[in-house]
């Protein structure tokens, strides 16, 4: 039950992006078609789930009982970092087949903020490992879901007519906050 | 170019959020209000005032295939920096910024500005550009946050402009900060191409 | 000086001094700001403790009781006055049935158990609507929505939807019915010994085997 509670939460009701704002960068640079959009929520998933786990392990066993935890932000992103390019060399030689879907996106992830973001925040509400992952799992699955929709939505753009002023980025944005709104219908489910 | 252009470029012309459009995140997430945007704008300019000074200075040690872990790592120090500063002598700031005081590390424009042009620049160079660019950045955070405090609850800076209960609280919250933003971009565009 | 030549020993040595020196100045920083922020969140609970309470003269020792439904314990801070007898004490209340989960408050109880004043420490609601706890269940002007001079232990605390007669925010209904459940719970835990008569010093740090009392 608790984690169908978290799955729900984390998916619909505190959206990582739409109502986070975790993760926008990528929101509106990879969401210009949906096929881009599906391999970057693969990468996305991928590595959140791995930081997570690994960042988790960093905190408990090694920041914490050095008393270090203000290394925290500096340690979790060099580690994530460290993480992407070792999953990079590790995909290209194991499974050329997922690096040529994934490969693209990999180097991009390292500046998304939903990846630092969704770590920190496992620490925050003291979740314990499986609780975790499960968190980073549907935060993923939540991400993938706002992009695929929007990416969705802009293919459909393209074909409107937009006033001259709002073409491109603007209406983009102006999209994506109806988006959220639609978002916002979910909240109180939980 | 001269220093002035190094400094002032930031403001307008290549503002990070309304013409580049980088560091979307902090800028929709802190946005609630005028006050919390300019504190969000603040701490990031002083990490990348910082950081473009220290990438200037230390970009002749570093050999260039670890630059960027190595840049990662000064701006994630004073990113820290900032993050204990703030609890200490601002903590109600710090409560209401949460998660986004860390996230400062992964804010594109800071990492994108050592990579670009402290890494290749003088001292001095780089310091302007990295005020400059930084200031640009409070400047947008805190002009979006004013928009919305005022449409959402009538208030700029927390003065009372006209009562709350005409606010639409919708800018406000999340998918206000998408839509004035968009607006917002809309605008400077225009303003933009009417000057060139 | 000419750049460092990328082979292997350079690098690991740029990367070790970097590291070195960040983690150095981050441990400086940190030693110097330990204080300031012990001293920074000493302050806020100190604050919100007077804020909460009418008139005392010193603090008695802080203690910790186990609410019966929940698994954290909240902190009791009794108030003294000059005669060492109690003349109210604040409560570290928390509940987690918010809109958005956690919220946490400092609830103020006179002698007679009556509430004296409350603050919310920490709340993640959404703004606008539900953090407008503060302002609305404190407003002197609208009798149905203060709970300040009510008596937990005589009156229920209830949203009107319940059956209650507290108005609840408006639009936000599921954070006032967990502001409620706070102070109830901090009633519940805390002013227990008014209703069975017992004297506090017997039940203090014994939360395990006590079970509070609700009425």
């Amino acid at each position: 039950m608790e984690y169908i509670l978290i799955i729900i939460s984390a998916i619909l009701v505190n959206n990582i992006v739409l109502n986070q704002f975790l993760g926008v960068c990528p929101f509106l640079g990879v969401s210009k078609k949906i096929e881009t959009a599906i391999g970057m929520t693969g990468a996305v998933a991928f590595v959140m789930v791995l930081a997570t786990v690994v960042t988790f392990l960093i905190q408990y066993y090694i920041l914490n009982p050095l008393n270090i935890a203000y290394l925290q932000t500096i340690s979790f992103i060099l580690v994530i970092a460290a993480l992407v390019q070792l999953v990079e060399i590790v995909l290209k030689k194991v499974s050329p087949s997922l690096y040529q879907a994934l490969g693209v996106f990999l180097p991009l992830i390292t500046t998304n903020c939903a990846i630092l973001g969704v770590a920190i925040l496992v620490i925050q509400k003291e979740f314990n490992l499986m609780q975790g992952v499960i968190y980073a799992f549907s935060n993923a699955l939540g991400f993938g879901l706002a992009l695929i929709i929007f990416a969705g939505l802009r293919e459909h753009l393209d074909l409107q007519q937009v006033p001259k002023g709002l073409k491109g980025v603007p209406i983009a944005l102006i999209t994506a906050g109806i988006l959220a709104m639609a978002f916002m219908g979910f909240s109180g489910i939980v | 170019m001269n220093q002035w252009k190094n400094f002032s470029k930031g403001f307008i012309k290549e503002n990070p959020v309304f013409v580049l459009l980088l560091g979307m995140c902090p800028t929709l997430g802190t946005t609630g209000s005028a006050i919390n945007g300019l504190g969000m704008g603040l701490a990031t300019t002083f990490v990348l005032l910082m950081s473009n000074i220290v990438v200037s200075l230390v970009k002749n040690l570093i050999p260039d295939k670890v630059r960027i872990p190595a840049f990662i790592v000064i701006i994630a120090t004073f990113v820290t920096i900032v993050q204990m500063a703030m609890q200490a002598y601002a903590p109600a700031l710090y409560e209401s910024l949460g998660l986004f005081i860390p996230l400062i590390v992964v804010n594109c424009i800071i990492l994108g500005r050592a990579e670009a042009f402290a890494s290749k620049n003088t001292l001095v160079s780089s310091a302007l550009d990295g005020l400059g660019i930084g200031l640009g950045f409070a400047f947008a955070l805190t002009i979006l946050g004013g928009v919305r405090e005022l449409l959402g609850s009538g208030k700029i800076f927390n003065i009372t402009i006209y009562p709350e209960n005409y606010g639409m609280l919708l800018f406000i919250l999340a998918p206000g900060a998408f839509i004035a933003l968009g607006y917002i971009i809309a605008i400077i565009s225009k303003l933009n191409k009417q000057k060139a | 000086m000419a750049k460092p030549q990328s082979n292997f020993r350079n690098m690991v040595i740029a990367l070790l001094g970097v590291t070195l020196v960040a983690s150095a100045s981050l441990g400086l920083v940190y030693d110097a700001t330990k204080a300031p922020i012990a001293k920074a969140e000493m302050d806020k609970q100190t604050n919100a403790i007077a804020a909460v309470l009418p008139a005392f003269d010193k603090l008695g020792e802080t203690y910790k009781m186990l609410p019966a439904d929940g698994k954290d314990s909240i902190e009791i801070f009794p108030a003294l006055d000059a005669n060492n007898s109690e003349v109210g004490k604040a409560v570290k209340t928390y509940t987690n049935k918010g809109f958005s989960g956690y919220i946490e408050l400092m609830v103020g109880f006179d002698k007679q158990g009556s509430i004296s004043g409350f603050k919310v420490l920490k709340h993640a609601e959404t703004p606008g609507l539900g953090s407008k706890m503060d302002v609305w269940f404190s407003n002197a002007e609208k009798k149905s929505q203060n709970i300040i001079g009510l008596t937990p232990g005589s009156i229920e605390l209830k949203v009107t939807k319940d059956g209650g007669n507290i108005d609840a925010i408006t639009a936000a209904t599921i954070t006032s019915r967990a502001f409620l459940d706070a102070i109830n719970r901090a009633n519940a835990t805390a002013n227990s010994q008014y209703i069975d008569g017992s004297s506090s010093a017997s039940k203090k740090e014994k939360h395990n085997e006590q079970e509070p009392q609700i009425q």
